[in-house]
C-alpha cells in the first residue's frame, strides 16, 4: 500500500488524490462561506461604528429638551422632532392598525374565498412596494390641500398608508397561524363566530400581530420622504397638530446638507437616536411578543 | 362465533328510543354522495356506536348531528334529523343553542391555549354566565364527572396545554358536559391515547351514560362491545346493520357486517 499521498483507508493513489482534491475544494469553499458571512456584517457594522462615533459626543440629555438651533449657533436639540416623530407615527397607527387587523380578520375568518377578500389581499400586495413618496403625495392631496396647511395629521396619514398593507399581510398570516382545531372546539361548544373571533383567535394570533405592528412602526419611524411636505419642519415644540411638525427624519435631512459643523454634529445623534429607537422596535418585536408555547 | 368476551346484555332503562333519529338522510360534500338514505333512532340514556372501515361515512353521519358539517363550503343535505322529534335543521333552530344540546369530543383533543378552569367554563361564559359561584360549581361537576378532578383540583388555573394526552381528552370531555348537553357526540376519543388513558375513558363513557344519550364512532371493535349497548355498521354511505350490541358481534344479520367484524375486510 503507498502510504507518502495516502492515508490509512485510502486504498489507491488515484482514490488518495481524488479524495485530497474534494476535501481541498470543501475547505476552500466552506472558508469562502464564512468569510463572505463576515464581509456582510461589515457594511452593518461600519454603520454602527460611524453612528456610535460621531453621533455619541453630543449624546446628552439636552438633545431630548432643546429645539433646533439656527444656522451658525451651538446647543440646542432636537426634542421637538423626538416627539413629533413619535406623535405622527401614533397617529398613523391609529388610523392603520384597526383597519389592517380587522381587514385581515374579514379576509381570514369571514370569507377567505371571496372576490374582496381576492382583491384586498392583490391591493395589499401592491401597496407594500409603493415608493414612500407616493404616501407622502397621496397624504398632501388629501390632507394638506383640502386643510389648506401642513400638520401633524397629514404626516400621520401618509405614515397611515406606509403601515397598512404590512400590518394588514401580518395579521392575516398570524390569525392563518392559530390552530383550526381551535376555532373548531370553539363551534362545537356553541359559540358565535364572533366570539370565536374574540375569545380564542384574537388572543391566540395577538403576538404575532403586535410583531407585525411593531415592524411597521421601525419603518415608519425612519421614512422622510412621505413627510416632507406633509408635516414639513418645525424649529418650535408643536402646540397644535394641525401646525408643521418636526421629525427625526427630516431633521436629519435638513442638517445634513447645511455647512455648520454643529448642525451636521446634531445631524449625526440625531441618526443615533433614530437607529436607537428603530432597533428597541425591531428586539421588543422579538423579545416581548414570542410565543410561550 | 362469539366476538365478545363479556357480552353487554341489552339496556333495559326506560327512556325514548327515538331520542335522536335520522330520517331518509342523504348527504353531499359538493357533488359527491356520502350518505344514502340514512334512517336510525338512537335511543336516549345508552351508547350507541358507528363502526365501519375507513370512509364509510360515520363521522360524516355523527357531525350532522351538531351542524358542524355546516362550516363546510358545498355541503347539503335531504332528509331530517330530530331531536326529541324536533328537526334540528329546522328555521327556528339556532344552531349555537343546538350545539350546546349536542356536545362533542373530537378524535385529537383540542384545549384552548388557556386554564384548565377558562376551558372548562369556555361554553358557559358563551352563553352569557358570568358569575363566579355559577362558574366554580359547573367547574368542580363536570370535573368530577370527568374523573379529572383529583388531578386538576390544585391547578386550575395553570395553562391546559401542560396535561398529558389522555388528561387533556378528559379535559374536553368535563368542557363538553359542562354544557349539559342532552346528546354527547365521541368521534374516535380513544384513538389517539395510550391503553391506560383509554380504559379510563372508557369508564367513564359508562359512568356518563346515565346522565347523557352518547353517540361514539369507533374504529375498535372490541371498544365497541366493552362500551356501548347497540351498534351500527356503516359501508359505503349505507347503514348496513342497527342493532344490540351484543346481537351484532355475536349473530350479525348481514353478510357484510360478519364480514368487517371477522377482518376479512378493514
Amino acid at each position: 500500500m503507498e502510504t507518502s499521498l495516502t492515508g490509512f483507508f485510502e486504498s489507491s493513489k488515484a482514490e488518495a488524490s481524488n479524495v485530497a482534491a474534494r476535501s481541498l475544494r470543501n475547505r476552500i469553499l466552506s472558508w469562502a462561506c464564512i468569510g463572505l458571512s463576515l464581509l456582510t456584517l461589515v457594511p452593518l457594522a461600519s454603520i454602527l461604528y460611524l453612528l456610535l462615533k460621531n453621533g455619541l459626543p453630543l449624546l446628552s440629555l439636552s438633545v431630548f429638551t432643546g429645539l433646533p438651533p439656527a444656522a451658525g449657533m451651538a446647543g440646542g436639540g432636537f426634542g421637538n422632532a423626538i416627539l413629533g416623530t413619535l406623535v405622527m407615527v401614533g397617529l398613523g397607527l391609529l388610523a392603520a392598525a384597526p383597519l389592517g387587523i380587522l381587514s385581515a380578520i374579514y379576509i381570514n375568518e369571514y370569507g377567505p374565498t371571496t372576490r374582496l377578500a381576492q382583491a384586498v389581499r392583490i391591493v395589499a400586495k401592491l401597496l407594500t412596494g409603493i415608493p414612500s413618496i407616493i404616501c407622502g403625495v397621496f397624504a398632501f392631496a388629501v390632507v394638506v390641500s383640502t386643510a389648506g396647511g401642513f400638520s401633524a395629521y397629514a404626516g400621520g396619514a401618509a405614515l397611515a398608508v406606509l403601515m397598512l398593507p404590512t400590518i394588514l399581510l401580518t395579521s392575516e398570516q398570524a390569525l392563518i397561524g392559530v390552530q383550526g382545531t381551535y376555532r373548531e372546539a370553539s363551534y362545537g361548544l356553541g359559540a358565535t363566530k364572533f366570539q370565536t373571533i374574540v375569545r380564542i383567535v384574537l388572543p391566540d394570533a395577538l403576538p404575532a400581530i403586535m410583531t407585525g405592528i411593531m415592524l411597521a412602526v421601525a419603518r415608519a419611524a425612519g421614512e422622510t420622504a412621505p413627510l416632507l411636505f406633509t408635516a414639513l419642519f418645525s424649529q418650535f415644540w408643536a402646540k397644535s397638530l394641525a401646525e408643521p411638525t418636526a421629525s427625526l427624519s427630516v431633521l436629519i435631512y435638513n442638517f445634513a446638507t447645511v455647512p455648520y459643523a454643529h448642525q451636521i454634529e446634531l445631524a449625526w445623534t440625531a441618526s443615533l437616536v433614530l437607529v436607537a429607537f428603530v432597533t428597541l422596535a425591531n428586539v421588543t418585536a422579538q423579545l416581548a411578543f414570542s410565543k410561550k408555547n | 362465533m362469539d366476538m365478545t368476551e363479556e357480552a353487554t346484555p341489552p339496556a333495559a332503562g326506560p327512556g325514548r328510543p327515538d331520542f335522536l333519529a335520522v330520517r331518509n338522510l342523504d348527504f353531499f360534500y359538493g357533488k359527491k354522495q356520502a350518505l344514502f338514505d340514512i334512517n336510525m333512532d338512537i335511543p336516549e340514556n345508552q351508547v350507541t356506536a358507528f363502526i365501519g372501515p375507513s370512509g364509510c361515512g360515520k363521522s360524516t353521519l355523527l357531525r350532522n348531528f351538531n351542524r358542524m358539517n355546516e362550516l363546510i363550503d358545498g355541503v347539503r343535505h335531504t332528509g331530517d334529523i330530530r331531536l326529541l322529534g324536533q328537526s334540528i335543521f329546522d328555521r327556528s333552530v339556532e344552531v349555537i343553542a343546538l350545539r350546546r344540546s349536542v356536545g362533542m369530543v373530537f378524535q385529537k383533543s383540542n384545549p384552548f391555549p388557556k386554564s384548565i378552569y377558562e376551558n372548562v367554563v369556555y361554553g358557559l361564559r358563551i352563553s352569557g354566565q358570568n358569575s363566579r359561584a355559577v362558574l366554580d360549581e359547573a367547574a368542580e361537576r363536570s370535573l368530577r364527572a370527568a374523573a379529572l378532578w383529583d388531578e386538576a383540583k390544585d391547578r386550575l388555573h395553570e395553562s391546559a396545554l401542560g396535561l398529558s394526552g389522555g388528561q387533556m381528552q378528559r379535559l374536553c370531555i368535563a368542557r363538553a358536559i359542562a354544557n349539559r348537553p342532552k346528546v354527547l357526540l365521541m368521534d374516535e376519543p380513544c384513538s389517539a391515547l395510550d391503553p391506560i388513558a383509554t380504559v379510563k375513558v372508557e369508564e367513564l363513557i359508562h359512568e356518563l351514560k346515565q346522565e347523557f344519550t352518547i353517540v361514539i364512532v369507533t374504529h375498535n371493535m372490541q371498544q365497541a362491545t366493552r362500551t356501548s349497548d347497540k351498534t351500527a355498521f356503516f359501508y359505503l354511505g349505507k347503514l348496513i346493520e342497527f342493532a344490540d350490541t351484543h346481537r351484532i358481534f355475536s349473530n350479525p344479520g348481514q353478510k357484510q357486517t360478519e364480514d368487517y367484524i371477522t377482518g376479512r375486510f378493514g
